[in-house]
C-alpha cells in the first residue's frame, strides 16, 4: 500500500490510517496525558439543586483556603456567558440557577488529591424553586424558565396546504412517538488545560470537536482579541457531539483558574461528572397525522416535533432545525406541514449528538408508517415503495433531488441480503409456541450532509494546503481527528489532487495559531465540504506550480519552487454549489447540498421469560456517494450502528430531580462486544458532483436506522407497537402484558 | 499520607518508588512512571480502558492498589512493540481499523494480547467474551474482530515460514 502514488489514485482505497501507529503503541497524546511545569489541578463546585437563587457562598473553616486558587463569577475579566449561538448561558452561575449542573465555583491545587475535600466544603446557600421537566410541563409553562414562554426556538414548515387534504382523505392516521436522552459516551472524557495572563492571553489544549467554536468563547470571557486567544486540539478520544459545544465552558473554566493562578490549569472531568453535566442527545415528542389514499400515496403530513433543550439554548435551534428537515424523510409528499419547538426545561442543557435532531424525527416517521401501511393494509415496504422520492421530486422543504436516487433498488438490495420476505414468513410460524419471539423490521431513510441551508454559506470555510521542502504537502484545517479518520481521508484526497503519495501528506495539528478555520467538525461535513476545500486548494496549488514552469512532478517540483520563492501554499474558501437557494423564513429550499440514502434491516430475538431483546443480524446499505476509504467508511457505519443499537434498546438516561441518576457506565448501559451482532455494511456508490472524488457525507446517517428498524423488528416479533425507546426489558414487558 | 517503598516490575524493569499505599497501579503507571498509554475511562473498574496484563491475566489498574503489586510481573501497551516494530495484533488493529480514536485501544489491546496468549486460534466468541470488559463507543467492534482475526493469520504464516527455515 505504501509507496508512490498509482495511476488509479489513492481515493477508494483502504490505505493504513494514519494516526493508527501512535494509537496501538500508546503513543498518542490526549490531554491527560499531558504535563506542565508548576501545574495545577481544577475543579468545578456545582449546584445541587436544579432551579433556584443563589443567597450565599459558604467556605468550611476545615479546608486551607489560602493554598487554593477560587474563582466566581466575580473573577471573569469579560462577559460571563459561553457564547456559541446566543448569550444565555453562563460560565459560572452567579445568581440563578437553571440545573441541577450549573457551575458556581472553580477550585485549583497542585495536590490532586485535596480537591475532592475542598469541594465538598464549599457549600452553595440556594433558595429552590419550583422547576419543569417534562415537554408537556414546558409547554403548559406551568413555570416560565426561559424567556417569555419557554419556548427556546420554532419553526413552521409549510409545503403545499395540508389543511385541505383532510376532507378528501381515505384514511387519516395519528400516532405519538418519543424518544430518550442519549449519552455520547465517548471513552475519553472532557478535559483541558489552559495557560493564561493578562500580557500573554489565553492557550488551551484539550479534547475537542470545534477549536475556533473554542476560541470564539474565550474571547467573549476574557474580552480578547483572536491573535490572544490560542486552541490546539489535542488527540480527541471520541466525540460525537459531545465535544462540540461543552469544550468551550470546560475551556473557560481552566483558563479563569488559570488567569487567576497564574500557573497552569489542567480540568479532566471523571465520568460522573462527565455524564451528569455535560450535554446529551435531547428527548424528543414527535407526533403525526397523515392523510393517505386507498392506495397508499401519501396526501397530506402534519407533524408536531418538539425537543427537550435542557436550561439554555445552546445548539438547540440547528438540532431542531436538521429534525425538522428530516422529520418527512425520503418521500414524496404535497402537503407537509411542520410545527417544530425546542422548549426549556430545567435539565442541564442537551446538545449535539450524532445525527443531531435526525434520529428523533426519522424514528418517529418510520414507526409511524408502519402504523398507516397498517391501516391502508399494505406491507410496509409496499407503502414506502409507492411513497420514495425520485429524481426530479421535491423534498418536504421544496428542494428538488437533482441527483439520480434508487431507493426502490436500495430497498430490493437489503431484503435480498437478508432474506427478509422469506423471515417475515418463517418467524411468524416459528415464534408459535416458542419463548423466543423473533422479527424483522427496516428503516428507509435519508441524511443531509454540511450545515443546513445557508449554514455553509455563513460559516464560509477556508482550508489550506502548504507545500513542505522535503516535496510532501500538509494540509491546514481546524477539522479534529477524532477517531472519524479525518488524517486520512483529507490526505487520501490531497494526495490524488496533487498527484504524490499519501505518505507524503501530513495534516497540521489543529492549532488556531497555525491553521485557518474551515469550520466546525460536524454535521458530516468534514469528508464532504472540507475535503472538497483540500481538493480545490490542492489543485490550485498544483496549478500555481506548474506556472512557474518548473520542470518535474509536483514533489520536485515544489521543492525546487520553495527553494526560489520560499513558503508556497494555497488557501481555498467555500462557494456554495451552483443553483442552491435557502430561504429562512419560509424554511424552504435546498436544505442541503446532499443526501445520503439508505436502507436498514434488523432482525431481533426477545425471550418472552426475562423480556430482554437483542439484536441477531444487521444490514446497512447505503448511498453514499464515492467511498473515499472503504474501511474507515464501514468503520463510521458499524459504530454508528452500534450506538443506535444501544439507543434503541439500552441507553436509558434516568432523572430524579433533574439530574442524572445513573452517570456511572455500570447503570448506564451501552453495548459490549457480546451485546452487538455481526453488523453487515453494504455500500452503493453514485459519485456527487461537488463532493472530492465524489463523496458525500457518512458520519451521522448509520445512527438514523437502527431505532426504527429495531422498534418495527420488536414489533414484528411481538405484535404490539414500540413507539418510545429505549425499549427496555420493562417497557417490553409493558406493552406485551398490555396487549393480553 | 505516608508513602511506602515500593518495588515494581513493569515490561521487564524493575521500578523502586515511593508511593501513598491508597494509590491505584493506573495512577502510578500514568504519573509516577509517565507510562500514559494505559488510559483512565471511567475510574470505577466498567470501561476496561485501563487494562494491563498482571502475571498474565487482564486486569483493571483503576481497581489495583501499587503496593499490592511488588510480587507481580506488569505489562503495559509501552511492551508491546519492540525495537519500534508492532507486534502482530498491533498490526491488525492498524491494518484492519480496530483503532478510531484509540483511547480503548491500550486496554483492549492487552485484553486480546492475553487471548492470543492462551488461545492460538480463538473463535469469534471468544474474541468477543474476552473484549466483553472493554468498551469502545468507535468500532462497534467489528474491525477489533477483524484485527485479532488478521493477527492469527499473520502469527501461523510466521510460524509456518519458521518451521520451514528450521527445516532447510
Amino acid at each position: 500500500m505504501s509507496g508512490s502514488g498509482d495511476i488509479d489514485g489513492w481515493v477508494g482505497r483502504s490505505v493504513p490510517r494514519k494516526d493508527g501507529v501512535a494509537k496501538v503503541t500508546g503513543q498518542a497524546r490526549y490531554v491527560d496525558d499531558i504535563t506542565m511545569p508548576h501545574m495545577l489541578y481544577g475543579v468545578t463546585v456545582r449546584s445541587s439543586v436544579p432551579r433556584g437563587r443563589i443567597k450565599a457562598i459558604h467556605y468550611s473553616d476545615k479546608i486551607p483556603w489560602e493554598q487554593f486558587t477560587i474563582v466566581t463569577a466575580a473573577n471573569i475579566p469579560g462577559e460571563n456567558v459561553i457564547y456559541l449561538l446566543m448569550g444565555d448561558q453562563p460560565c459560572l452561575a452567579s445568581r440563578v440557577i437553571n440545573h441541577s449542573q450549573e457551575p458556581i465555583v472553580l477550585l485549583a491545587h497542585s495536590d490532586k488529591n485535596l480537591l475532592e475535600a475542598a469541594r465538598g466544603g464549599v457549600t452553595i446557600e440556594v433558595e429552590p424553586e419550583p422547576g419543569v421537566f417534562s415537554i408537556e410541563d414546558s409547554l403548559e409553562q406551568k413555570e416560565i424558565v426561559w424567556g417569555s414562554d419557554n419556548i427556546l426556538k420554532q419553526y413552521h414548515m409549510n409545503k403545499g396546504d395540508v389543511d385541505s387534504v383532510w376532507p378528501s382523505a381515505d384514511f387519516v392516521v395519528e400516532g405519538e412517538y418519543r424518544t430518550g436522552a442519549q449519552e455520547q459516551l465517548y471513552i475519553e472524557n472532557n478535559g483541558m488545560i489552559a495557560t493564561a495572563s493578562p500580557a500573554e492571553g489565553v492557550t488551551v489544549w484539550g479534547s475537542m470537536q470545534c477549536p475556533y467554536y473554542v476560541q470564539k468563547a474565550l474571547m467573549r470571557l476574557f474580552a480578547l482579541p483572536a491573535e490572544k486567544v490560542r486552541v490546539v486540539a489535542a488527540v480527541t478520544g471520541g466525540g460525537f457531539g459531545g465535544k462540540e459545544e461543552y469544550p468551550s465552558m470546560i475551556a473557560g473554566h481552566a483558563a479563569l483558574l488559570a488567569w487567576k493562578s497564574g500557573r497552569p490549569v489542567k480540568m479532566i472531568y471523571d465520568r460522573a461528572e462527565d455524564m451528569a453535566a455535560t450535554t446529551k442527545r435531547h428527548p424528543s415528542r414527535t407526533r403525526h397525522r397523515t392523510a393517505v389514499s386507498r392506495d397508499g400515496k401519501l396526501l397530506g403530513m402534519d407533524i408536531e416535533f418538539t425537543l427537550d433543550g435542557g436550561a439554555y439554548a445552546t445548539l438547540s435551534a440547528v438540532v431542531l432545525s436538521r429534525g425538522t428537515i428530516h422529520a418527512a424523510g425520503p418521500y414524496r409528499c404535497p402537503n407537509v406541514r411542520v410545527h417544530a419547538r425546542a422548549v426549556a426545561t430545567n435539565y442541564p442543557p442537551h446538545g449535539a449528538f450524532r445525527g443531531f435532531g435526525a434520529p428523533q424525527s426519522i424514528f418517529a416517521l418510520e414507526r409511524h408508517l408502519n402504523k398507516v401501511a397498517a391501516v391502508v393494509g399494505l406491507p410496509p415496504e409496499e407503502l414506502r415503495r409507492r411513497n420514495f422520492l425520485h429524481q426530479g421530486d421535491l423534498t418536504s422543504t421544496g428542494q428538488e433531488v437533482r441527483e439520480p436516487v434508487d431507493l426502490e433498488g436500495l430497498l430490493d438490495r437489503a431484503f435480498s441480503a437478508t432474506d427478509y420476505r422469506a423471515k417475515v414468513q418463517s418467524f411468524a410460524r416459528s415464534n408459535i409456541g416458542s419463548r423466543i419471539k423473533r422479527g424483522i423490521g427496516f428503516a428507509t431513510f435519508m441524511h443531509g450532509a454540511g450545515f443546513t441551508g445557508s449554514g455553509e454559506e455563513y460559516l464560509a470555510s477556508i482550508v489550506g494546503v502548504e507545500a513542505t521542502a522535503d516535496g510532501g504537502a500538509k494540509i491546514l484545517v481546524a477539522a479534529t481527528e477524532m477517531g472519524q479518520g479525518s488524517s486520512t481521508t483529507l490526505a487520501q484526497i490531497a494526495a490524488d489532487a496533487l498527484g504524490i503519495s499519501f505518505d507524503r501528506v501530513t495534516v497540521a495539528e489543529q492549532d488556531t495559531a497555525n491553521v485557518p478555520n474551515s469550520g466546525p467538525t460536524v454535521a458530516s461535513r468534514t469528508c464532504m465540504v472540507v475535503g472538497k476545500l483540500v481538493e480545490t486548494a490542492a489543485l490550485a496549488l498544483k496549478a500555481k506550480v506548474a506556472e512557474a514552469g518548473i520542470a518535474g512532478d509536483f514533489s520536485t517540483a515544489s521543492a525546487a519552487y520553495i527553494k526560489i520563492h520560499g513558503p508556497l501554499r494555497h488557501f481555498a474558501k467555500y462557494a456554495a454549489p451552483p443553483g442552491i437557494h435557502w430561504d429562512d423564513q419560509s424554511y424552504q429550499g435546498d436544505a442541503y447540498g446532499a443526501y445520503a440514502w439508505a436502507v436498514y434491516v434488523a432482525e431481533v430475538a426477545v425471550d418472552t421469560l426475562t423480556y430482554e431483546a437483542s439484536v441477531t443480524d444487521f444490514v446497512a446499505l447505503q448511498e453514499v456517494g464515492r467511498v473515499i476509504h472503504p474501511r474507515v467508511a464501514a468503520g463510521q457505519i458499524e459504530g454508528g450502528v452500534a450506538q443506535g443499537i444501544g439507543y434503541a434498546l439500552y441507553e436509558n438516561v434516568q432523572w430524579k430531580d433533574g439530574r442524572m441518576a445513573n452517570n456511572q457506565m455500570t447503570n448506564y448501559i451501552m453495548p459490549t462486544a457480546a451485546d452487538v451482532p455481526p453488523i453487515r455494511v453494504l455500500f452503493a456508490e453514485t459519485p456527487y458532483a461537488y463532493g472530492p472524488g465524489g463523496a458525500k457525507g457518512i458520519g451521522e446517517l448509520p445512527i438514523d436506522g437502527p431505532a426504527p428498524a429495531i422498534a418495527n423488528a420488536l414489533e414484528n416479533a411481538l405484535g404490539v407497537p414500540f413507539d418510545e425507546i429505549p425499549a427496555t426489558p420493562e417497557k417490553i414487558m409493558t406493552a406485551v402484558r398490555g396487549a393480553r | 499520607m505516608r508513602k511506602e517503598l515500593v518495588d515494581l516490575s513493569i515490561n521487564g524493569r524493575r521500578h523502586e518508588l515511593a508511593v501513598e499505599p491508597n494509590r491505584t497501579l493506573l495512577d502510578v503507571l500514568r504519573e509516577d512512571l509517565r507510562l500514559t498509554g494505559t488510559k483512565c475511562g471511567c475510574d470505577d473498574s466498567s470501561c476496561g480502558a485501563c487494562t494491563v496484563v498482571v502475571d498474565g491475566q487482564p486486569m483493571l489498574s483503576c481497581l489495583l492498589l501499587a503496593v499490592s503489586y511488588q510480587d507481580s510481573q506488569i505489562q503495559t501497551i509501552e511492551s508491546l512493540a519492540t525495537q519500534g516494530e508492532l507486534g502482530a495484533l498491533q498490526r491488525g488493529f492498524v491494518q484492519e481499523g480496530g483503532s478510531q480514536c484509540g483511547f480503548c485501544t491500550p486496554g483492549m489491546v492487552m485484553s486480546l494480547h492475553t487471548l492470543l496468549e492462551s488461545t492460538a486460534d480463538p473463535t469469534e466468541e471468544e474474541v468477543r467474551a474476552a473484549i466483553s470488559g472493554n468498551i469502545c463507543r468507535c468500532t462497534g467492534y467489528m474491525q477489533i474482530c477483524r484485527a485479532v482475526r488478521h493477527a492469527v493469520a499473520e502469527i501461523r504464516e510466521e510460524e509456518i515460514r519458521e518451521k520451514e527455515r528450521l527445516h532447510a
